[in-house]
C-alpha cells in the first residue's frame, strides 16, 4: 500500500498547494518521488516524532495540511500525547501515516509491529482513522482525509487478492453474501478468509469490511443480518483490547442487538516468543491457514 | 557561535551590557505595567485560593517586555509553561485584550480561565500548553508555516528551564537551529528551580548556554526582572535576527517568587496560595519596590 499512499499524495499535490509531507527519516526507496514533487515542502523532521507532530499542529494551525510518515508505532505511540494535545484537543487536520500496521513488518520484530495503533487512535476526540483494504482503497481513502476535517490516521499494510468485486473505499462495505455468518474486517487480514480456498466454509459467511474507526451509521442491512443469522464474526490484526471486536460488540449492544455467537479472532501477541514474516504471525494466532480455519468453522457449526 | 553584543563574565556566564537599551521613560512605564500586572495577579492568585504564584512572578517582566515592548500585533506567543498563565491572562487584560471582569472568574467553575491555557478559547492563546516540552515545537511549526507562506511574522515562546528535561525540547532545538528559523525566539525562564528541586540537583542543565550554543543557537543572557537588561537583550537578539545567521535562545536569569521575601527562590512558590497576611504581605513588598524604584507612592 506505501506505493499506492505515495502516487496517491503525489496527485493530490496538484490539486492543493496546500500539503506538507514530512517523514521521522523512514521511507528509504519509497518516497523519494514525494521529496521530488514536493520540494520545500517535503520535511524530514528525522528520528524525533514528538516534535514531527506538534510541529504539525503548528502548521496545521497556519494553514498547512500535513502528512506526517513513518513505521506505524512510530507515528502512533511515540508521540501520543502529542497527538492527543496538540493535535485532536486543538482540532487540528493532522494526517498520520503508518506503514507495517498490524505484523506488517514481520521479522522486524516486535518494536516495528503494531497491534494497539487503531485501538490507541479510535480513543482520541477528533480523531478518525481509516484502515483501506485493497490497494486501490489507498488513494480513494488519501482524498477522503484530505477532506476530512478531523484529524485521522491511516493504516497502511501489505495487501492480498481478493476475487470479489469490492466497492469503492468507504466506511462500510459487503464484500460477499453467506448462509450462516456475518464475518466483519478491519483491513487485509480479511482476504485471508478467501485464501482458505475453501468454498463450502465461505459460502457460510458474509464478509463486510469497516473501513473507518470510530465505528459509526452501521448499514441497516449489517444490523438485518446480524440479527438474522445470529453469529458474528470479527476479524482483525490487532490486539483484542481496544480493537474492531470492541467496537462492534459496544455499538451492536447499543443497538439493542445481543448476538448469542460472537467471537473476536485478533492478534495475541508472540505466544511462542518466537518470530517469524507477517504471514508466519498471523499464523500463530490463527488469523490466517489452517487456525483461521478451524476458528470459522467452530463457529459456524455452532 | 556569534556572542557579539555580550561581555564575558568571567565565570562561563554570558550576559548583555545592560543600561544602554530603552530611554528612561520606556523603562519606567514598562515597571508600571509589570507592577499593575502583578497586582491583577496576584488577586487572582488570592481569589482563588490558587497556587503557581512563584511561576507568574518569575516571568512577569518577560510576558510585559514581549507585549508592551516587542511584539507587533501580527506576532505569536506560545507560552509552554502554562503555568504561569495568571501573569498572560493579566497581560492580555492588561492590553484590553481580554475583559478584566474575566481575570474575577479564574478557576472558577464554567471559566473560561483555567489554571492552565485552555484549548481554543483564547485568540492570542493558539495552544493549550502545560504539558511541558511541547512549546518550541509548536512554536517552531508556526514560525516554519509562516515562513513557507512569506509571511513576515514574529514568534515567541517562553520555555521554563524545569522542562529543558523533555527530550521533545531538544527535538524542537535541533529543528530550530537546523532549519535556521530566525523568525522564532526562544526565551527560557532560568529560575534554576523545578517541581522538586533545584534544576542543578533534580538533572543539571548547565552549562546552558554552551549547550545551546552547541545545537547552534545565538546565546543571549539577561537579568529577566531587569528591564534595562531585557531591553538591551532585545537589541541582541534583533541585530542576530538581522544577520540571520542563527536563531535567539535569551536565558533569563530570574527568580522563582520573584519581589516577594518569603516566595523568592523557593519550591513552596510554585505550590502553596496566600493566606491573608501573605497576600498583604506581597501586596506591600511589591508596591514599596516600586515606590522605591519610582518615586511614586504605589499604595
Amino acid at each position: 500500500m506505501r506505493d499506492e499512499f505515495v502516487h496517491a499524495l503525489i496527485a493530490l499535490r496538484e490539486r492543493r498547494s496546500d500539503l506538507l509531507f514530512m517523514t521521522g527519516d523512514v521511507g528509504y526507496l519509497a518516497i523519494e518521488a514525494l521529496a521530488a514533487t514536493f520540494g520545500d515542502r517535503f520535511i524530514n523532521t528525522g528520528v524525533a516524532e514528538q516534535n514531527m507532530v506538534s510541529l504539525a499542529a503548528g502548521l496545521a494551525r497556519e494553514g498547512h495540511l500535513p502528512w506526517l510518515y513513518s513505521i506505524a508505532p512510530f507515528v502512533v505511540l511515540r508521540p501520543y500525547e502529542q497527538i492527543r494535545t496538540d493535535v485532536c484537543l486543538h482540532k487540528l487536520p493532522v494526517k498520520l501515516v503508518g506503514n507495517g500496521g498490524g505484523y506488517g513488518y514481520g521479522i522486524m520484530g516486535a518494536t516495528h509491529h503494531a497491534l494497539e495503533d487503531i485501538g490507541a487512535m479510535r480513543v482520541l476526540p477528533n480523531m478518525r482513522v481509516y484502515v483501506p483494504l485493497t490497494a486501490s482503497d489507498v488513494g480513494q481513502a488519501v482524498a477522503l482525509m484530505a477532506a476530512d476535517p478531523l484529524a485521522n490516521y491511516l493504516r497502511l499494510n501489505s495487501v492480498l487478492p481478493i476475487p470479489d468485486q469490492v466497492a469503492a473505499f468507504a466506511p462500510w462495505r459487503r464484500l460477499k453474501p453467506g448462509r450462516s455468518t456475518v464475518v466483519v474486517g478491519a483491513g487485509p487480514v480479511l482476504a485471508n478468509i478467501y485464501e482458505l480456498a475453501d468454498p463450502d466454509l465461505l459460502g457460510e459467511l458474509e464478509l463486510w469490511a469497516a473501513g473507518t474507526f470510530p465505528l459509526e451509521d452501521l448499514p441497516r442491512e449489517l444490523l438485518t443480518s446480524i440479527q438474522a443469522k445470529r453469529r458474528v464474526v470479527t476479524i482483525e490484526e490487532h490486539y483484542g483490547a481496544g480493537g474492531l471486536g470492541e467496537a462492534l460488540g459496544q455499538a451492536l449492544l447499543s443497538q439493542g442487538l445481543c448476538p448469542p455467537s460472537f467471537t473476536s479472532l485478533h492478534a495475541a501477541g508472540y505466544p511462542s516468543g518466537r518470530y517469524g514474516s507477517q504471514r508466519w504471525h498471523q499464523e500463530e494466532c490463527g488469523l490466517a491457514g489452517a487456525g483461521l480455519r478451524a476458528r470459522l468453522q467452530k463457529v459456524v457449526r455452532g | 557561535m556569534a556572542r557579539d553584543d555580550q561581555q564575558d563574565l568571567g565565570d562561563g556566564r554570558l550576559g548583555v551590557a545592560a543600561g544602554e537599551a530603552g530611554t528612561a521613560p520606556d523603562r519606567a512605564a514598562l515597571a508600571m505595567r509589570a507592577f499593575s500586572v502583578k497586582k491583577r495577579f496576584l488577586a487572582m492568585y488570592k481569589r482563588a485560593n490558587a497556587g503557581h504564584i512563584g511561576s507568574a512572578l518569575s516571568c512577569a517582566e518577560l510576558l510585559v517586555l514581549l507585549k508592551f515592548a516587542w511584539m507587533r500585533d501580527e506576532d505569536t506567543f506560545i507560552l509552554s509553561k502554562g503555568h504561569a498563565v495568571a501573569a498572560l491572562y493579566s497581560v492580555l487584560a492588561e492590553a484590553n485584550i481580554l475583559d478584566p471582569h474575566l481575570l474575577d472568574t479564574f478557576y472558577g467553575e464554567g471559566t473560561l480561565l483555567p489554571a492552565l491555557p485552555p484549548v481554543n478559547g483564547i485568540s492570542e492563546i493558539p495552544f493549550a500548553t502545560g504539558s511541558l516540552g511541547h512549546g518550541l515545537s509548536l512554536c517552531a511549526g508556526m514560525a516554519l508555516g509562516a515562513a513557507l507562506k512569506g509571511r513576515p511574522r514574529g514568534f515567541f515562546c517562553l520555555t521554563s528551564d524545569g522542562e529543558l528535561d523533555a527530550g521533545s525540547t531538544w527535538e524542537a532545538a535541533l529543528f530550530v537551529a537546523h532549519r535556521k528559523l530566525t523568525n522564532l525566539v526562544w526565551l527560557i525562564d532560568r529560575n534554576r528551580i523545578q517541581g522538586m528541586g533545584g534544576t542543578e540537583e533534580v538533572l543539571a542543565l548547565e552549562p546552558l548556554p554552551d549547550k545551546l550554543a552547541s545545537f547552534g543557537f545565538h546565546v543571549v543572557e539577561a537579568d529577566g526582572h531587569d528591564f534595562a537588561s531585557l531591553l538591551a537583550a532585545r537589541e541582541a537578539c534583533r541585530k542576530a535576527q538581522a544577520a540571520g545567521t542563527a536563531p535567539v535562545a535569551i536565558i533569563a536569569n530570574t527568580i522563582k517568587g520573584h519581589g516577594i521575601r518569603y516566595m523568592q527562590d523557593t519550591v513552596a512558590s510554585h505550590y502553596l496560595p496566600m493566606n491573608d497576611a501573605q497576600y498583604r504581605q506581597a501586596q506591600d513588598e511589591l508596591a514599596s519596590a516600586y515606590g522605591a524604584a519610582t518615586g511614586r507612592d504605589a499604595r
